[in-house]
């Protein structure tokens, strides 16, 4: 069920959907779920362009968690695809307006290295360690960010 | 208003290389 309709929109204005069900559909999910090694419901994969996995969301989420990992996924591939501005945008959406989500210390994280990324100036990196000092401080992301004080 | 899910998920593949479009695939057992 996707009753949320900013999830909704998100995916419908950020996607080609496709489902396939284990009992509605069986063929198409064995011959799926084997090809991205993907067994277990609910899970979702966004793909880009080629097919190529790029990030999986398995079990049930409430809406929040939901919206900010199918949003956090859609910036993985912006960032995968060397999109930096694009990518810092998306990451930093999510920790702006999801910041009780898991999604969003990951999120911030990598909205730090996509401008190093496009740059190679460090003040990015800096910036985002400074941040994690006063947000999602217990995060794991945060201790990862500490190498860059 | 609904995810306009589909449902033959080659296609979707095929017209995601063509438009350069990224997919979000959902291996669903919700009832239907």
């Amino acid at each position: 069920m996707w009753p949320d309709q900013r999830i909704v929109r998100f995916v419908n204005e950020n996607f080609l959907p496709a489902r396939v069900h284990v009992k509605n559909d069986a063929p198409a999910f064995k011959r799926y779920s084997e090809r991205y090694q993907s067994p277990w419901t609910p899970t979702i994969l966004v793909l880009d362009p080629d097919g190529v996995e790029q990030h999986r969301i398995e079990g049930f989420l409430p809406a929040d968690d939901l919206l900010a990992q199918v949003m956090l996924g859609r910036a993985r591939m912006a960032f995968q695809r060397q999109h930096w501005a694009e990518a810092e945008r998306r990451f930093r959406e999510i920790a702006d307006k999801l910041p009780e989500t898991d999604a969003a210390p990951e999120a911030l994280y990598w909205a730090g290295v996509a401008p190093y990324k496009a740059t190679g100036d460090p003040k990015s990196l800096k910036e985002t360690a400074q941040a994690f000092t006063t947000r999602f401080q217990n995060s794991p992301w945060a201790k990862k960010a500490s190498v860059w004080r | 208003m609904e995810i306009s899910f589909r449902h033959d998920v080659d296609q979707v593949l095929k017209d995601a290389k063509a438009q350069q479009q990224p997919v979000l695939l959902d291996f669903s057992a919700a009832p239907m």
